[in-house]
């Protein structure tokens, strides 16, 4: 028997962009829809307005939008950062301490159901409306639940031949955990820190909604809604989004270099 | 003076639940060096069960486990055993080079040691040139291959194999019959190898030992007189033949199964159709 071939990278290329052709297709046909359809219909400018403009006004206010952007990305990775760290850590204990699992685990698949951004007045009330810290709060405990939830049903998804196996060498909790239960959790992991991205913008916006910074991204957006600025409320809310594309993209790519000799994350070769 | 026995089970009876479901009653066995010794019978017969009572993977309710003349769990604790699964249980994010030195790794050997002894292994079991690949890469029967690899890696006295062939196709099944034989032959271990199947265990075992099931008991023993070593004709000597008879008479006397046919899997699925 010979060893299995490996694929050639120019296939690989060749497969990716067969891959991505026809969302690259869905992607343009969308924005010459919105371009088009925006101003063949007569849409008013602050109902919506066309890309393109959308796009200037980025672009003129890009230093402004920038520095909000960044402002508001500190308090999502921030709470993001908190929010996961805290998960992982009461996800290990939890599997550790069965026990202790069963008995607190009912109440956090209550609370990951519980729509917390209702609290965001609450924690500005409790850190401060203009500080960075109450919107770090309030997306860490929307990160918390379902990071937590993911990774503890990934610390305990192993099959039990694998435990098995383990002691069968004389390995302790400790080294099952570490050879184990923490490499068979990772896809479950990563699953709930994807979501937490999203999340964590979601927070930190919502948390500005109800009062913050100046120089925060939901500030501008709400003040400029508010003076009816409808165009840069647009170019805010694209600024928010290409920061949480690139958050959730980055977070996907640590994912995909973490977990490249998993089978999920490639195809088997026959 | 004979040997001092590899696993000696003495009066051995393990029970489930405060309501005492017995899956073994007073099982009563001992091995000698170098044997290889097939655990037959129906499922509930606790088969499964007896090999991690003898692996220290399971505590017995009442009775004494022996293994390389120490009690069972100071023997897991040496690491005087390999183990195979049905499942190949290897490792995704491991190469099958990894998955197979995991072991010696958890014993401390150094890096150039290990690479040695994986390469060896991956000789014994013909998969030179596989070691970089990761096990989803592999067949179900490759698969198989590296667990017992990986079982044989720290050279181990005794090697228990819980159904290692049972989710195989009925053609790898019989190649992996020769290999492990092979394998036996080269690494003088002592094997306990737990089956549904008659034939495989006929065509393996230098004894094969009869289970019944509800509660667990050994209803018999055969000794395999085949000549060693087998080869693809063992299966069509008059003596195989025999062997098989006698085997399927013990499980059928003590209520295994009640109608005729090769393997139990067979009797189950008759059983099945018939309700």
């Amino acid at each position: 028997m010979l060893p299995l071939p490996r694929d050639t990278l120019a296939r690989r290329v060749g497969r990716r962009l067969a891959d991505w052709a026809p969302a690259l297709g869905v992607f343009v046909l969308g924005i010459a829809a919105w371009e088009l359809g925006v101003r063949g219909l007569g849409v008013q400018r602050f109902l919506l307005p066309p890309l393109s403009e959308i796009l200037r006004t980025t672009w003129e206010q890009r230093d402004t939008l920038w520095s909000a952007g960044w402002f508001t990305f500190q308090e999502a990775l921030g709470g993001y950062v908190i929010g996961c760290g805290a998960a992982v850590v009461a996800a290990l204990a939890l599997a550790r301490w069965r026990p202790l699992g069963r008995a607190l685990m009912p109440y956090a698949i209550a609370a990951n159901a519980v729509p917390i951004i209702a609290f965001a007045p609450i924690t500005n009330n409790w850190f401060g409306v203009l500080n960075m810290e109450s919107k770090m709060a309030i997306a860490a405990v929307i990160c918390f639940f379902p990071v937590l939830v993911n990774t503890l049903r990934g610390l305990t998804s192993v099959r039990p031949a694998s435990i098995e196996l383990m002691r069968s060498y004389a390995a302790g909790e400790l080294e099952i955990f570490r050879r184990v239960r923490i490499p068979t959790s990772l896809p479950f992991l990563f699953s709930g820190l994807k979501v937490a991205t999203v999340l964590a913008m979601i927070g930190a916006i919502v948390g500005d909604y109800f009062g913050g910074s100046q120089s925060s991204l939901g500030i501008q957006i709400r003040r400029s809604a508010g003076i009816f600025n409808f165009q840069t409320a647009w170019a805010a809310i694209l600024v928010a989004s290409v920061i949480g594309i690139l958050f959730y993209a980055s977070v996907a790519l640590a994912e995909r270099v973490t977990m490249r000799y998993f089978p999920s994350a490639r195809g088997r070769v026959d | 003076m004979s040997p001092e026995p590899v696993v000696s089970l003495r009066q051995v009876s393990k029970e489930f639940g405060q309501g005492g479901v017995v899956a073994l009653q007073d099982i009563d066995l001992e091995l000698a060096p170098g044997e290889f010794v097939s655990l037959i019978g129906p499922s509930g017969c606790g088969k499964s069960t007896l090999l991690r009572i003898i692996g220290d993977l399971i505590e017995p309710t009442r009775g004494d486990v022996v293994v390389n003349g120490k009690p069972a769990h100071q023997a897991r604790l040496d690491r005087d055993y390999g183990i195979v699964f049905q499942d190949a249980v290897l490792f995704d994010w491991r190469t099958v080079a990894k998955n197979i030195s995991l072991p010696l790794e958890m014993m401390g050997w150094n890096r150039g040691k290990r690479a040695e002894r994986v390469r060896e292994m991956l000789d014994l079991v013909e998969l030179t040139g596989f070691g970089d690949h990761h096990p989803w890469q592999l067949s179900g029967g490759m698969q198989q291959r590296v667990a017992i690899a990986r079982a044989l890696a720290f050279h181990p006295p005794l090697l228990l194999m819980d159904e290692p062939f049972g989710a195989l196709d009925e053609m790898t099944r019989e190649r992996l019959n020769l290999e492990l034989l092979r394998i036996w032959e080269a690494s003088g271990s002592t094997v306990v190898f737990v089956t549904h199947s008659i034939a495989e265990a006929v065509f393996l075992s230098t004894r094969v030992v009869v289970m019944s099931p509800r509660p667990g008991r050994i209803a018999g023993i055969v000794d395999i007189d085949l000549p060693q070593p087998r080869g693809i004709e063992t299966r069509e000597q008059p003596r195989f033949a025999e062997l098989v008879r006698d085997v399927r008479r013990r499980l059928r006397a003590g209520g295994g199964f009640e109608q005729e046919g090769d393997t139990l899997e067979e009797e189950l699925i008759v059983a099945e159709e018939g309700l």
